[in-house]
């Protein structure tokens, strides 16, 4: 019998809070977290896109001047979620031998490495900061959070675009349930707001181009969808083995029951419209859950707002889960959120074990037509209650290259009201 | 030309920038390493940074021999020359 794997902590920086609680508040709410840019490169390189979903809140108000200075952004970031997570997790004691990271990121430090650029260019090689590699490198964030929490028992960096931060959630179930591991802080955290990846997407014509409407620009499902718009922050959740969090009598959120990673070796960027990985991935989470398509009552949908991207996930989904589909209420939280990349499955996962928890899912905003070809129950206007009893949601995660991930997260209740 | 005591007070205002120490720490006689607890890749910085604002070079084998606060006011009071 594999050891049984429970979220104990959770933590998060993004467009719509600077925390756990502000984001979930805002997520029933309803608030986009998408507004235009005020930085002087959007002019400068004259950028087709002028809006974005920028973290509310500074790093800085939690890391000091010189910690940070020392970080990419997308590090900061990381350990802000990470060290939310682990005071939520109440952990006082750790055998740090057996406590691991694994910190996901899509894009890694594109700050600083090109920040760097600019001084060898302007200045010379002698202006280049000895820090630059350690702050560019993608496991940047896993190490800093290694090195805050002193978490010996390795530092994993799954880098598969937009479906990284799901997939870190995959490689912590797996360190613990193998024994590897009996605590695991796990998450995403990315930091792409630049002109180059800003460039580089809308090149392929990925981003949202309502430039004199920001805040409706991200409508997953909607007829009128044109992209997906940026967004950065991270997500952090403290996985635990059962007993071990027992033991010390956590308050335990949920189960993380199941996960799975796929590849659709179809195509770089396209999902497969049939959306073939993605079912085996959702098939196979429910199946490591020891779970059946009729247990699922929510799910976290990837539902980035592109033309392209969100009816092959109905397809799968329809596939994985059968006439049931019509019986399970979906949130796009990216027409809140925008879209944090490699950060996006961790902030998504934190949301999918708040909904379980507290028996609620989050709006979907800007979802005034429905595309009639994806004819999903979204919750859309106010929170939908979620049933009594033991319930499995999911979250979808799926990213360029093919990557498909996806996570089932368990609740045997009772509900828990919010404070 | 810088003085000592505005030398002094420029690289106490870098490493204070670098490192986060109060610019009153960064004394003649504190040893880099051991008084004021500044590793190699900082220090790297705050050489770089130092050459910028005397507008003086500082040779990367000329670095091991700065251990001392004063050592290095002394080295950039004499490059400037």
């Amino acid at each position: 019998m594999a050891r049984k794997v429970v979220i104990t902590g959770l933590g998060a920086t993004t467009p719509i809070g600077g925390d756990v609680p502000t984001m979930w508040k805002n997520a029933l709410k309803g608030v986009s977290g998408a507004h235009t840019l005020t930085a002087d490169w959007v002019e400068k390189y004259d950028l087709p896109v002028h809006f974005a979903a920028k973290v509310t809140t500074p790093a800085t108000d939690v890391l000091s001047r010189v910690e940070a200075k020392r970080m990419d952004p997308s590090t900061q970031f990381a350990v802000v979620a990470a060290r939310e997570a682990w005071n939520d997790s109440g952990i006082e004691e750790v055998d740090h031998d057996r406590l691991a990271v694994a910190f996901a990121t899509g894009i890694g430090g594109v700050w600083t490495l090109l920040d760097a650029w600019d001084t060898l260019r302007e200045k010379g090689p002698r202006r280049v900061l000895p820090m630059t590699v350690p702050m560019l490198m993608p496991n940047g964030p896993a190490a800093a959070v290694s090195l805050d929490l002193g978490a010996r028992a390795g530092a994993h960096t799954p880098v598969s675009a937009c479906a990284s931060g799901t997939e870190a959630l995959h490689i912590g179930l797996e360190l613990i349930r193998s024994g590897k591991a009996d605590v695991v802080v796990a998450g995403g955290a990315e930091a792409a707001i630049h002109p180059l990846p800003m460039a580089s997407f809308s090149a392929m014509q990925a981003l949202s181009k309502r430039n004199d409407s920001p805040e409706t620009a991200s409508r997953p499902y909607d007829v009128n969808r044109d992209g997906f718009v940026m967004g950065e922050g991270a997500g952090a959740l403290v996985l635990e083995a059962e007993e071990h969090a027992l033991a010390r009598g956590a308050r335990i959120y949920g189960e993380l029951a199941g996960t799975s990673v796929t590849a659709d070796a179809y195509h770089i960027t396209a999902p497969d419209p049939q959306g073939l990985g993605a079912t085996r991935a959702l098939k196979a989470a429910l199946f490591d859950a020891r779970a059946l398509p009729d247990d699922v009552c929510h799910v976290n949908a990837h539902a980035t707002s592109t033309p392209v991207g969100d009816r092959p996930e109905y397809t799968a989904l329809k596939a994985a889960l059968g006439d049931h589909v019509d019986n399970v209420c979906v949130s796009a939280t990216k027409s809140q959120t925008g879209h944090l990349l490699g950060a996006s499955g961790a902030v998504e996962s934190v949301m999918t074990v708040l909904a379980v928890y507290h028996r609620l899912a989050p709006v979907t905003i800007n979802l005034e037509n429905q595309d009639p070809e994806i004819p999903l129950d979204v919750v859309t206007g106010t929170p939908r209650e979620l049933p009594e009893g033991e319930i499995v949601a999911l979250n979808n995660s799926f990213g360029f290259g093919g990557h498909n991930a996806v996570v089932a997260i368990r609740s045997t209740g009772p509900k828990v009201e919010m404070a | 030309m810088a003085s000592k005591e505005e030398i002094l007070a420029g690289l106490a205002e870098i490493v204070n920038e670098e490192t986060g120490l109060a610019p009153e720490a960064v004394e003649m006689d504190k040893s880099f390493t051991d008084d004021l607890d500044i590793d190699s890749i900082s220090m790297m910085t705050i050489v770089v940074n130092a050459e910028e604002k005397f507008d003086v070079k500082i040779p990367d084998e000329e670095v091991k021999n700065l251990k001392t606060v004063g050592d290095a006011v002394s080295f950039i009071e004499g490059a400037q020359a």
